[in-house]
């Protein structure tokens, strides 16, 4: 393969620039070199991208990596494959490893596996607090030198008030975000599902809406009290629309993300499954008021971006009585045809606005390279289809894990190639990394 | 037409529920409802015998899984297996490959290489009896799972509510305490509703789940409301196991302000009757007064239990087959 790669007639959608029109697109040493009409093909790989997107690699700012320690789920390889398979060319790696990504050797370590196994751009978040236990706080500074992009607790929320404020205030000495997971342990305590008429009908715990909103309320005027930058991972509530519409009108620094699966799908799910634990995550899905709400703050800007919240779990672990199996579902594979499929055929949300929430303001949110393709930036590309479908199946997925609530359903909407620094990492049919078809 | 000599149902067009399994009410049809309480009356009559068995189920395999304490439903099951001749085993929880830590679905599957006709289940989780279903061939009855269901409970309620009024339809019914941590609630509820009560639901605010009204029943924090003109009145377990104890202050408040005295018993009609699924804690949802007086069916509602469980095993699996 030679150095330079030529996108020919495809869609560009570049929302960085507010481009969509068909375009040729260059990729060369690393870098978009060149955006144009009917660019010359002296010497480069020709892409025919007629009737396809190409649009800046998608951004994930929130993915269980699981490695180290819990490599049977998934590994920093198997990951990052999955996210090339989804169009993903960067990912945000959680800190609820094993150990727990809290100090500088196992960031280190994390890095170092990056280095030599990711498919992808991997970004390391650090904890917020040792061992995610909520008592003492991380070795943020030591982190940061080892190269993490947030802080987050993420899985568990920071429960105590004191130590939530003394996160955000030392945060900013390092220019961090801290992402937080919102919920109240007294008021969600043994929950499994959106609190609600089906989970009275179920007869399963109820996990209200009021135990994130809550710590919404509390987190935001920290942020404000401590100039801190706050970023609300999967939002799942209309009330924590609102404390964020709140906060952002009082010019406090918060942004926020919610998942495909919130978006997409309700808890009627769980009974319509009969306790299918593919359809158990934590926040769990919502109501319909609540799936629609996000929606609206997705297309009008409350919401800032979509991440995945890709949370692999073995067949074994999930195979229990809903109440007891693990929280969490996979989603790098099938973010791009969920959304293409349930938001933009039926018009909910525009091409730009979608390319935006999964690119280039993901990007903006944590600082990172990628989410634009101006020129001289990192060749970081997706190329996919709007009318061609995918037909989820567990033996499609390229993740280790197969724990996706989208199972047997097929969905408009296809990544055909994903290009990182100009490097292919997935072309759709090219042997195992083929992705969910 | 079917031979069979102890055949309880000859005058019974359908001979099975419309399902493979019975795992809550929501899933069956007023007909299937209908379809046990006529059969039961027919069990009933074997149960009042000399010799009260009949081979209708020879030679089928239940199995009885009961992961939680059971005493009452799990002595039901049995009887109703042994009057109908059916081979039984049983697994609890404790001494078996469940204490070492084998998974539901494995001890489903392992089970299920020793070929049962039908395996009834009781599950301190909510569903579990619906992953075995999924996963398993055989008829999987649901005796009690979690928080959720108990199908049989209301089928007998139901039965014992029809054998003293008559009927189900327009009849009032109120259901009191703890309606958050209670299946039989639940089952109750989806029941007589389906077929034409008017179910009151009373309890303290804290133990009503959300959205309790959207089962079509009328919702009070008052049990004099509910009892107030009623036909029957079913109280339920404080269950102190599932957390209950978080909703009220004391066991003696409870009683004051919740318990089925005499005196609250007089607001429903004179022919009410009063019901309780059992075990009962005497003094604080119900006054033995009340337990014990002549309105009580409680006693007929555990002699009922192995009529309808008889019932549903001879529904679910002897109906079909050896034609």
């Amino acid at each position: 393969m030679s150095e330079a790669v030529l996108l020919r007639g495809g869609r560009v959608v570049d929302p960085s620039r507010n481009l969509d029109q068909t375009l040729d697109v260059l990729l060369r040493d690393g870098v978009v070199a060149k955006v144009d009409e009917k660019i010359a093909a002296k010497g480069v790989d020709v892409v025919d991208a007629a009737g396809l997107v190409v649009a800046p690699g998608f951004v994930d700012l929130h993915a269980h990596l699981r490695e180290p320690g819990f490599e049977h789920k998934e590994t920093v390889e198997t990951g990052t494959r999955a996210a090339a398979a989804g169009g993903f060319t960067s990912v945000c790696a959680m800190a609820n490893t094993m150990p727990v990504l809290d100090d500088a050797p196992a960031v280190a370590f994390l890095v170092r596996r990056i280095r030599e196994t990711a498919l992808v751009r991997v970004y390391p978040i650090g904890a917020v607090s040792k061992g995610l236990e909520g008592l003492e706080l991380a070795e943020i500074g030591l982190m940061k030198a080892e190269g993490i992009v947030a802080v987050s607790d993420d899985g568990k929320p920071v429960a105590n008030g004191m130590l939530m404020r003394r996160a955000l205030e030392y945060a900013t000495m390092f220019g961090l975000p801290v992402v937080v997971h919102e919920e109240d342990p007294s008021l969600v305590g043994g929950g499994v599902m959106n609190e609600g008429w089906t989970s009275t009908r179920l007869g399963l715990p109820g996990w209200p809406n009021v135990g994130e909103s809550a710590m919404v309320a509390r987190d935001v005027q920290l942020a404000a009290l401590t100039k801190a930058r706050l970023h609300v991972a999967h939002v799942s509530t209309r009330e924590s629309l609102e404390m964020i519409r709140v906060a952002r009108r009082a010019g406090i620094a918060v942004t926020c993300e919610v998942t495909p699966h919130h978006l997409t799908l309700t808890d009627e799910e769980v009974a319509r499954s009969g306790y299918d634990t593919r359809f158990k995550m934590n926040p769990p899905l919502r109501s319909e008021a609540d799936r629609a709400a996000l929606v609206a703050a997705l297309v009008e800007g409350t919401i800032d971006a979509v991440a995945t919240d890709h949370a692999p779990h073995h067949e074994d672990e999930k195979a229990l009585a809903f109440e007891d199996a693990p929280f969490g579902v996979t989603g790098l594979e099938t973010a791009l045809p969920v959304l293409v499929d349930a938001l933009l055929v039926p018009r909910a949300i525009t091409l730009q606005r979608l390319v935006e929430v999964l690119s280039t303001a993901p990007a903006r949110v944590f600082s990172l390279p990628g989410g634009t393709l101006a020129e001289g930036a990192p060749a970081d590309v997706v190329v996919f289809s709007t009318t061609k479908s995918t037909h989820v199946t567990p033996d499609g997925f390229v993740s280790r894990s197969k724990n996706s609530p989208w199972t047997a359903r097929t969905l408009r909407g296809r990544v055909e190639r994903t290009f990182v620094g100009g490097r292919e990492v997935f072309a759709r049919g090219a042997g195992p990394a083929g992705g969910a078809r | 037409m079917t031979k069979r000599p102890d055949s309880p149902d000859s005058a019974a067009p359908r001979r099975a529920l419309s399902k493979k399994d019975l795992l809550d009410i929501e899933g069956i049809t007023e007909d299937d409802i209908r379809l046990v309480l006529d059969t039961a009356e027919s069990m009933r009559e074997i149960n009042q015998r000399a010799i009260k068995k009949v081979p209708t189920l020879r030679g089928k395999l239940v199995a009885n899984l009961f992961f939680e304490n059971s005493t009452r439903t799990r002595f039901s099951f049995e009887i109703a297996e042994r009057r109908l001749s059916a081979d039984s085993i049983a697994l609890s929880a404790t001494g078996t490959s469940v204490a070492k830590g084998e998974t539901l679905l494995d001890t489903g599957r392992n089970l299920m290489a020793m070929a049962p006709d039908a395996i009834v289940i009781r599950h301190p989780r909510s569903g579990a009896p619906h992953l075995l279903a999924r996963s398993l061939p055989c008829a999987v009855v649901n005796a009690g799972d979690g928080t959720h269901a108990h199908p049989t409970q209301a089928l007998l309620d139901a039965f014992t509510i029809r054998r003293a009024k008559g009927t189900l339809a327009g009849l009032r019914v109120a259901i009191c305490g703890d309606v958050s941590h209670s299946r039989v609630a639940r089952s109750n509820v989806s029941l007589l509703t389906k077929m034409g009560a008017g179910v009151t639901l009373a309890g303290p605010a804290t133990l009503l789940p959300a959205e309790i009204e959207r089962t079509g029943a009328r919702i009070v924090t008052r049990i004099e409301e509910a009892v107030d003109g009623a036909d029957v009145i079913m109280m339920l377990r404080v269950q102190k196991e599932r957390g209950g104890g978080l909703g009220f202050p004391s066991d003696r408040e409870y009683f004051e302000v919740f318990g089925l005295t005499p005196a609250r018993r007089r607001l429903a009609r004179k022919d009410a009757i009063v019901m309780h699924p059992g075990p009962m804690n005497r003094g604080v949802e119900i006054d033995s007064a009340v337990a014990d007086g002549p309105d009580s069916v409680i006693l007929d509602q555990v002699e009922n239990g192995v009529a309808i469980r008889m019932a549903v095993l001879y529904l679910l699996i002897g109906a079909s087959g050896d034609e």
